[in-house]
């Protein structure tokens, strides 16, 4: 999978999520709980949304790389093509 | 012969418009099987009947906005037995719909085998349509249907797309979401003596004990600390009664069971506190897959009018992303509510050296009318202890 796609996947699980914000308007380097307003429960389903798209296990302690969109999606990126 | 009735919608709503029917006349319903969804401040709430039978015929049409306690329609019980009509409730109905109800049809037996197939009633075939509270809420108050909304890329419908759909003229126009929390915490404010304590606890353990139990399991099993709450309210209320439970005409009457409310924020403003039946009963995981549902259901803007009215105590959680602690004001009829601060790494004396801990701050909130400080104090402690023994929870 191209990282574009990748990119994609993600803005769509979180368009999911926060439906009433646009990934356009956020900053992809600040905290991403903070800029799509998401608590940790939001966040679990997020987790459990791409773990399920992508066959990956998103363990817990990998939290502290999926801090921010770019985190994720460089996390994601690398996941995937390891 | 009995009346399906508008429930209860908790203590801020007297009223909701029916926007859709789920059961047509002539269809078995059985207990537990939603029947139709109401629009109200909150979002869309579905109906639950609590009988077996068949439904009879609608007592008021979509699109009237009825109180609490309307018959909605007529069930048939499932032995069939002709009891009599009540003319006098179902003119009742009449009286107190709102909006100009329609007649109530008359009360005529029918073939038990003869389903009367209605073309008109509105229906939303397969997946439930994709929208968000906000936008939910704007059609309805703008008598949008929410057919006319349904997009062909299944997409989820925002508060944009209503505005754009009404012509944007509406932008000013409140939501009431805010108007119901208003009116249900100026009645607690007025009716409910508060008294309020704080404590400050290590909850380390509660935290490794998820960090532990997470570390093999997929995302889907995993635990929040947020059940742990729930299960170590509900384990201490069995020796505190006094705050689980409801004070109605000036009696306190506690409840067996607990039905904690779990307080969701709402995307988009507001507030909702749910309840997650008989708390006490789940173990962890099952309490995790309630809490997940409800906040999906929540999100989604449509949950069941139990979930409104039965909460016998509040749980709020500040989460990971709040502030150290939080004063609750409790919901009526419940008397107590309980608030847990973010967990935060603070110094702390642990067997007697000073130490980096995970610490958090557990509020409550009671009502003098039934408790005192004193009780109320233990109480927190008993949660407290709860959370020192996360395994056994």
């Amino acid at each position: 999978m191209k990282p574009a796609e990748i990119q994609i996947a993600l803005k769509e699980e979180l368009h999911r999520i926060a439906p009433d914000i646009e990934v356009t308007e956020i900053d992809p380097a600040a905290d991403l709980r903070e800029e799509f307003d998401i608590d940790s429960i939001d966040f679990l389903t997020l987790v459990t949304a791409l773990g399920k798209r992508f066959d990956l296990a998103m363990p817990e302690a990998d939290y502290a790389h999926m801090g921010t969109f770019n985190d994720l999606l460089t996390y994601l990126v690398g996941s995937l093509h390891k | 012969m009995s009346d399906f009735l508008m429930p209860s919608l908790g203590a801020d709503m007297e009223a909701g418009t029916l926007v859709e029917w789920l059961k047509e006349p002539g269809e078995t319903v059985k207990r537990g099987d939603i029947v139709a969804v109401v629009e109200t401040q909150k979002g869309a709430i579905e109906i639950e009947i609590f009988e077996n039978g068949v439904l009879e015929s609608y007592l008021v049409e979509i699109g009237n906005k009825v109180p609490v306690g309307t018959p909605l329609a007529i069930i048939r019980g499932k032995d069939a037995t002709i009891e009599e009509a009540k003319p006098e409730r179902k003119a009742e109905a009449a009286k107190t719909a709102e909006a100009a109800a329609p007649q109530p049809p008359e009360c005529v037996e029918k073939a038990p085998d003869a389903p009367a197939k209605s073309s008109k009633t509105p229906r939303i075939e397969g997946e439930r349509l994709r929208i968000t509270p906000a936008a939910r809420r704007l059609a309805a108050q703008s008598g949008i249907s929410l057919e006319m909304l349904s997009n062909a890329s299944n997409d989820i419908i925002s508060l944009s797309d209503v505005e754009e759909r009404i012509g944007g003229t509406v932008a000013s126009e409140k939501f009431s979401m805010r108007d119901a929390i208003a009116a249900a915490m100026s009645r607690s404010k007025r009716e409910i003596p508060h008294y309020y304590l704080s404590h400050t606890t290590d909850i380390s353990v509660a935290v490794n004990f998820v960090a532990e139990t997470n570390k093999n399991r997929a995302p889907e099993e995993r635990l929040l600390l947020g059940a742990l709450y729930l299960k170590a309210v509900a384990k201490a209320l069995s020796k505190y009664p006094e705050f689980n439970g409801h004070f109605t005409d000036n009696v306190y009457h506690e409840s067996s069971a607990v039905h904690a409310g779990m307080a969701i924020n709402i995307r988009g403003g507001g507030l909702v506190a749910p309840a997650i039946h008989d708390t006490e009963s789940r173990d962890l995981n099952e309490l995790m897959t309630a809490m997940r549902d409800l906040i999906i259901r929540v999100r989604a803007g449509r949950f069941r009018a139990r979930e409104l009215s039965d909460a016998t105590i509040t749980i709020t959680s500040l989460g990971d992303r709040g502030v150290d602690q939080l004063f609750g004001i409790i919901y009526p009829p419940q008397v107590a509510i309980i608030g847990i601060g973010t967990p935060a790494r603070r110094p702390w004396v642990h067997d007697g050296i000073l130490v980096p801990r995970e610490v958090a701050t557990l509020t409550l909130a009671a009502d003098h009318r039934v408790s005192d400080g004193h009780r109320g104090a233990l109480f927190l402690r008993a949660i407290d202890k709860q959370l020192q023994s996360p395994e056994a929870l």
